[in-house]
């Protein structure tokens, strides 16, 4: 052992072979099969009411629960403004497209993107005051202020008496994206790009930060982390994550623009996401969303079969009833979401007919 | 001939409240040394040392390190000047394993940008390989290797309170504050941490104040011991010294003879 | 001049109308240390259920006792089945369980009565009435009275009784409490059980003034400010704080909004209540919390 010392204290700077993707033993293979499987197979097998009603909702939903799982499962800032965010990223490309037509729509996205994550980090100063519960006041805030000005100043929305407004068309590079197919597909490749990065941030040293000032702030203030820059850093890629969500919700997924998409029901959505699919996992998120997504579906689905016992108008209300007993339920029994449990389930699996080592 | 003071505290008091937890207490320590704090509890041990660090701000009174005043440090600023700690109630990572931990010691190594990382820029990917293995070399020292990947809020106390102090050497500091790093230890752990504690201040120059309640221990690895009790310093000099010294005798009468009696110490003062 | 002292005596009074929501607030935060977000969703759960039985025929009186019956069931199964089991967990956990709390608390009350505006008619009407040149609602000042009550009854029963005893011992130091035999459980459904008769009285307040509906539970976030303001375990913060929100939001929508657009109440509670933050993290009347390493 005193050797390890040896080589810690004297150790030279020697260089250690590394790629750029790791070895391929160490890939996820489901994952991975997963991930070729939705771009290859999935265009062509997958319908249009799937595409538009499932798969690009399920996509968008899970890159905005990964950005505020960036803020809250990561950093453990509690945000209940996502949404705003997220309008910031739509009416930002929508602007961007309509006053500079020639921009690439990709542009115009990560423009309104890069503005969204700007009032994040505005909105993330408080966090450097004030601490845990508390701070969800600076976020409430910004999401009723951000609603109120894309209402009341209607240069945002182009001055349309309707206060709805179409959103940009989804074509890029000289490539129409516009039909169900087309969405699919520039969604789930921008959302791929953006979930991929993603991880590299937090396995890198980026992660560490967030976490450290997660776990424990003080204790990471004495390592020496610069825990100001470190939440700042959180509240602009998670603003940045909700803003491209928010742009694709409206040029993919519903079309317009409109400050109402976007309220404080929307922001919760995208906390049930976060809490239900597991904190602090990026597969949580899409899980989340899956549930998020499908759950309405399948209800709507039974109460077909069971007329007369839920009334098709009550379903909202069922939802509500349900997506809150789910987070009771996960918060007593799996604080870890779905993640967790599809973890567990795995495992079991892998290790059937035995049980699996604890 | 003995080398000038590299950290003096000079009158310092702490109060909280109404509670005064130091009264002008102050002491010095060389570069180099390993220097034990002990007392009864509630002595104001640990109190003191979160005023070196920059966790507390001292009512009265001043801190010096390597030629500079430090009162009014940060303990983000501690930390770029050298000082590293550990606490008395553990401060891990609850949510990252064991490696993570060490890992986040490393921070101060660190230069990459969050682009890089996001990347997977070469430098970034260097530097990360490089400093996990640093990460392991410290693991490897501490004899955690098993429980590398582990989550540490799954291991055993003992094994937190050795990830802790890896953690905290991993940084390299120049001047490391040890708040009872043995609690809560059987004798064979405590062997193992005073043998790493020394090796650090050998082989790495670490400087070290800790504090202990371990007479035991105190006797065997300090170079030096100062005694508080309610606040006040009553003793500071060789270890030796300050265990014969009357005052430090009366207060820990009422303490367990156990303490005592592992030093050879009968009250009275006299020597075994 | 008048008009500015009408504003701000109608501010102050619909800033009552606040108080008394954020008192439920602090009820249950000074016993269990938790921001219960479900306080909202009780304000409306309860007034549906009185507003419905008084459409079906009941007595004030009558829907108010069972209404009151029903509140208590809901405070002793919410202690069991939700909080019971969370309680070591850290308190931004259990705000999370509010959360979901109510998420279900909203979907049941609409599904049992149903989601549309119900009138709620309590005798006292909205007419103005004048008092040295300035007109005040009849109503503002009979549910100020009714603050005033409330407030003077909980005043005694923290201060006087055993059980405001117990209560006081669990703010303080919930495991202490329980070693010195203090039955938690028992505590907790006291709580919540006045924090659902302090929603029930907000309720039929409400109701009166705006109508029985859905919004109804969005008050819970204009308790927030209020909450910041004045502390969030003090009673006359919960006034004190209510008051200043109420009136500062009706000042800066009358006197800053033809400035910058209508609609500023929305969101200027929220603001004013992060300037406090800076300043005075624990509000006017809160407690400090020292915090040892």
């Amino acid at each position: 052992m005193t050797t390890s010392l040896h080589a810690f204290h004297a150790g030279p700077a020697q260089r250690i072979a590394t790629g750029w993707l790791p070895p391929i033993a160490t890939w996820p293979k489901a994952q991975l099969a997963l991930l070729l499987a939705a771009f290859t197979v999935v265009p062509f097998i997958a319908n249009d009411y799937w595409f538009s009603a499932i798969l690009v909702p399920l996509l968008v939903f899970s890159l905005a629960g990964l950005g505020l799982n960036i803020l809250t499962g990561y950093t453990g800032q509690l945000s209940v403004g996502s949404a705003a965010f997220m309008s910031i990223g739509a009416f930002g490309a929508y602007n961007f497209a309509l006053r500079l037509p020639d921009l690439p729509l990709p542009v115009s996205i990560a423009a309104g993107a890069l503005i969204a994550a700007g009032f994040g980090v505005l909105v993330g100063l408080p966090s450097l005051r004030i601490k845990g519960f508390y701070l969800i006041v600076s976020t409430l805030a910004a999401q009723f202020f951000v609603t109120w000005v894309f209402v009341k100043f209607g240069w945002f929305s182009n001055n349309n008496a309707s206060g709805v407004i179409t959103a940009p068309r989804l074509v890029v590079a000289g490539f129409d994206f516009g039909s169900p197919v087309g969405r699919y597909v520039f969604t789930l490749a921008v959302v791929t790009v953006l979930t991929v990065l993603a991880l590299h941030m937090i396995r890198s040293h980026t992660g560490r930060s967030w976490m450290a000032v997660r776990d424990m702030d003080t204790a990471a203030a004495v390592i020496g982390f610069p825990i100001a820059r470190v939440k700042l850093l959180a509240f602009a890629i998670s603003s940045f994550y909700l803003g491209v969500a928010g742009a694709l919700w409206a040029i993919a997924y519903v079309g317009t623009v409109e400050p109402h998409g976007f309220d404080l029901a929307r922001s919760f959505q995208i906390l049930f996401i976060v809490i239900i699919g597991g904190l602090g996992s990026v597969l949580g998120c899409f899980l989340g969303a899956a549930f998020i997504v499908l759950f309405p579906v399948f209800l709507s689905t039974l109460s077909g079969h069971l007329t007369g016992f839920i009334d098709p108008g009550n379903l909202g209300n069922v939802e509500k009833i349900v997506f809150g007993s789910l987070i009771i339920w996960f918060l007593i029994k799996e604080p870890e979401g779905l993640a967790k449990l599809a973890h567990n389930a795995t495992r079991r699996l892998l290790a059937w007919p035995l049980r699996p080592p604890s | 001939m003995s080398p000038p003071p590299w950290l003096s505290l000079d009158g310092i008091s702490i109060s909280f409240g109404g509670v005064k937890a130091v009264t002008n207490v102050s002491f010095h320590v060389h570069r180099g040394e390993i220097l034990s704090v002990i007392g009864p509890n509630g002595a104001g041990k640990s109190s003191l040392i979160n005023v070196i660090n920059g966790i507390y701000r001292a009512q009265t009174g001043r801190v010096t390190f390597d030629g500079r005043a430090i009162d009014r440090i940060t303990p983000h600023e501690a930390a770029h000047l050298g000082i590293g700690r550990t606490f008395q109630n553990l401060a891990l990572f609850k949510g990252m394993s064991v490696v993570e931990n060490v890992l986040t010691g490393r921070n101060l190594k660190m230069r990459s940008s969050f682009l890089a990382h996001a990347l997977r820029a070469l430098s970034a990917r260097q530097e990360e390989a490089r400093q996990r293995e640093k990460a392991h070399q410290m693991i490897e020292f501490l004899g955690l290797q098993r429980y590398r990947e582990t989550p540490v809020r799954q291991l055993a106390y003992g094994l937190q309170k050795r990830v802790e102090l890896a953690r905290a050497l991993a940084a390299e500091p120049r001047l490391l504050l040890l708040d009872e790093p043995m609690a809560g230890m059987n004798t064979a752990e405590k062997h193992e941490m005073s043998r790493v504690i020394v090796e650090a201040n050998r082989k790495l120059g670490t400087t070290i104040v800790l504090i202990e309640h371990d007479m035991g221990v105190v006797m065997d690895i300090s170079d030096r011991v100062v005694v508080l009790d309610y606040g006040k310093k009553i003793a500071d000099g060789e270890p030796l010294e300050v265990r014969d010294s009357p005052a430090v005798v009366a207060a820990y009468l009422g303490l367990a003879p156990e303490g005592f009696a592992s030093a050879g110490v009968v009250p009275g003062g006299q020597l075994q | 001049m008048s008009f500015f002292v009408e504003v701000l005596i109608g501010g102050l009074l619909a800033g009552v109308m606040y108080s008394m929501v954020a008192i439920g607030f602090v009820l249950i935060y000074k016993a269990s240390g938790v921001f219960n977000f479900a306080q909202g969703s009780m304000v409306l759960f309860a007034a549906l259920t009185y507003v419905s039985l008084v459409e079906r025929g009941f007595a004030w009186w009558q829907s108010f006792a069972v209404t009151l019956a029903a509140m208590i069931v809901l405070a002793l199964v919410i202690g069991r089945v939700a909080l019971r089991p969370l309680v070591n967990r850290p308190p931004i956990v259990l705000f999370m369980a509010t959360l979901g709390l109510s998420f279900i608390l909203e979907g049941a009350a609409q599904w049992l009565w149903g989601a549309q505006v119900h009138q709620l008619d309590l005798g006292i009407d909205d007419k103005p009435f004048e008092v040295a040149g300035i007109f005040i609602s009849e109503f503002d000042i009979f549910a100020a009275a009714i603050a005033c009550l409330l407030v003077a009854v909980l005043s005694l029963v923290f201060n006087k009784t055993r059980i405001g005893l117990k209560l006081r011992a669990v703010a303080d130091d919930a495991l202490a409490a329980q070693a010195v035999g203090v039955n938690i459980e028992t505590v907790w459904a006291v709580v919540w059980t006045a924090a659902g008769t302090v929603a029930l009285v907000a309720g039929m307040l409400w109701g009166a003034r705006t109508g029985v509906q859905f919004s109804l539970s969005l008050i819970v976030l204009k308790a927030l400010p209020v909450l910041i303001i004045g502390g969030f375990s003090s009673i006359p913060g919960a006034i004190v704080g209510g008051l200043i929100v109420g009136a500062s939001e009706k000042l800066a929508e009358i006197y800053i909004g033809p400035l910058i657009g209508s609609g500023i109440e929305n969101w200027f509670p929220y603001m004013l209540a992060l300037v406090f933050l800076f300043y005075r993290p624990f509000g006017l009347f809160g407690e400090r919390t020292v915090q040892r390493v």
